[in-house]
């Protein structure tokens, strides 16, 4: 659907790269443009009519996203780089902070680099205890094994709402709630789902949320980190310089701002920020179910015609997004994906930053589909047929 | 050679590859390479005494091309005096990266000598070079 809004497409490329970055529709570039030819300007530091005007474009997007996702307060909205900076914001700025020596981090081995890394190095540095709930025969992650993984000891469970490999929506609410019972902060890495699904953190009761804008058809270089009020007053900023600070005197007294704002050192990526505000709209604008729902039906159809050919081995089939891993037999996902790139079709072969997967997944590298909206059952059938003439790849690829 | 040739060739190299697997033994010297680029991820091993090498073994997940440059550089480099093999090793990096190079001491490595088409590709062809100039270096700081 909508595919006459991302000019991109009329290359003819078939995009299924979607987990790594998406498209982006020309009205999220051309508010992008405007601000870059009609009005650029530094935010809250001129009384100019542009310098005006870009600061209400700039701060209008706290509420959009607000919105999203329902918070309470836009005090609660912080403007990062992404969703890396943000997890890392909540590992460092906060818990490293709050957590003692032998109290449990749950996660587990389909998370993303960014929800891996920063807690070992808290391992390291503090002595905090990384787990790792284990995944089911499906490699999803399921309440009964959260709920036996838990221990009088956990104090964070740190998930993301849809994996980026399995594809597997986690049922927030329900950890959310298990979370509340038991007093342990829940943490949630929503990359792959803000714009597929919909996120309700007051009623996920989710005390920390990430996500990036151009992974929702925004721009690179901006994300959000959505924390509860009273954590954020008590998060310490990891950037320091000016936009944040109330007042510095050369005895070394210093009085930050409060939260957000403490914590968006510097001049932010202004444009970027004004074009995920965009993003948010457009997202509206068609409704996350009925977006959700067509990649789905995608992902389904792709399933079923891809099962009927007999040397496609697929390792998500169930998973409700629209993220589909699979391997040609005996080929390397690499050859798999510079063959398809043949046919114009981008697909994503690696492992997919979930390093540690590997031990479960008994095979290292896969190849990703990640459908998005503009994604049709035409490009699947190109797919379909490149991937049943594949005895053909090796002439194709070397 | 046309590319038939060159495909045959790495093609073969690919699915029965030299050496493949590696052995637990200390006169052998060992670096893992690891395509920062790509997903590519192999170990190689090399035996060498007098300045001569009498062995490589290597292991690994690698795509077809990081493969067969693997197994092709194992066959050109066994029997090869330490000065030869680095020479060959030299003279192949130069190759891949469209630099001058002698195309007498390349034999069967000259079926990669038009990658550079496939920048993308280039990293899996020279990762076995690297781990190879790697452990050359080692021996070389030995001695
Ligand atoms: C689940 C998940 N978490 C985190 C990230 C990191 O996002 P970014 O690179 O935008 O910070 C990604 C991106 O691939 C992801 O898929």
């Amino acid at each position: 659907m909508n595919r006459d809004d991302f000019p991109i497409l009329n290359s003819g490329i078939i995009y299924f790269d979607n987990g790594a970055t998406t498209l982006k529709p020309k009205c999220v570039v051309d508010k992008m443009i405007d601000y870059y030819t009609k009005y650029t300007s530094n935010i809250h530091r001129g009384d100019y009519d542009n310098a005006m005007k870009t600061n209400e474009a700039y701060d209008e997007v706290r509420e959009l996203v607000r919105d999203l996702i329902n918070a309470k307060n836009i005090s609660e909205i912080v403007y990062t780089s992404g969703t890396t900076e943000s997890l890392n914001l909540v590992a460092f700025g906060f818990f490293k902070k709050y957590l003692k020596k032998d109290d449990e981090v749950l996660i587990n081995k389909a998370e993303h680099a960014s929800n891996i890394l920063p807690w070992l190095v808290l391992q390291k540095e503090i002595g905090i205890k990384v787990k790792y709930i284990p995944l089911d025969e499906n490699r999803e992650l399921t309440i009964e094994n959260i709920k036996k993984t838990i221990t009088d000891k956990t104090k964070v469970i740190s998930v993301a709402h849809i994996s980026n490999v399995i594809g597997d929506i986690r049922d927030i609410e329900q950890i959310g709630k298990i979370c509340k019972e038991k007093n342990i902060y829940f943490v949630v890495d929503a990359a792959q789902s803000i714009s597929h699904y919909k996120i309700d953190v007051e009623k996920a009761n989710i005390d920390f949320l990430a996500f990036s804008a151009h992974k929702m058809m925004g721009p690179t270089g901006v994300g959000i980190l959505y924390g509860k009020k009273e954590l954020l007053d008590k998060t310490d900023p990891l950037k320091y310089g000016g936009g944040m600070n109330q007042n510095f005197e050369s005895n070394g007294e210093y009085v930050l701002k409060t939260a957000p704002i403490k914590f968006e050192a510097g001049t932010p990526p202004i444009a970027e920020v004004i074009g995920l505000g965009e993003a948010i709209k457009y997202i509206k604008k068609i409704g996350v179910d009925k977006i959700h729902k067509y990649e789905l039906e995608l992902k389904e159809y792709m399933v079923e015609e891809l099962s009927k050919i007999p040397n496609i081995i697929l390792y998500n089939k169930n998973s409700k997004s629209g993220i589909l891993a699979f391997n040609v037999e005996g080929v390397f996902s690499q050859d798999t994906s510079v063959y398809l790139n043949h046919y114009n079709i981008a697909i994503r072969a690696g492992n997919h930053c979930a390093k540690v997967l590997k031990d479960d997944l008994d095979i290292k590298n896969t190849c990703r589909v990640s459908l998005c909206l503009y994604n049709t059952k035409e490009e699947i059938d190109v797919l379909i047929k490149a991937l049943k003439n594949s005895k053909d790849i090796f002439k194709v690829v070397i | 050679m046309d590319k038939e040739t060159k495909r045959e060739i790495i093609l073969d190299n690919y699915q029965n590859p030299m050496n493949k697997g590696l052995k637990d033994d200390k006169s052998y010297i060992l670096k893992n390479t690891n395509n920062e680029s790509c997903i590519d991820n192999i170990d190689m091993m090399l035996k060498a005494e007098n300045g001569v090498i009498k062995d490589i073994l290597f292991d690994g997940e690698a795509c077809a091309i990081c493969t067969s440059a693997t197994s092709i550089i194992i066959r050109n480099l066994i029997g090869k005096t330490l000065e030869e093999a680095e020479k060959i090793i030299k003279n192949y990096q130069n190759m891949i990266n469209e630099k001058e190079y002698d195309k007498e001491l390349l034999g069967e490595l000259l079926v990669y000598d038009d990658i550079y088409m496939q920048p993308n590709r280039k990293k899996c062809a020279l990762l076995p070079s690297d781990a190879v100039e790697r452990i050359l270096e080692v021996i070389r700081n030995e001695n």
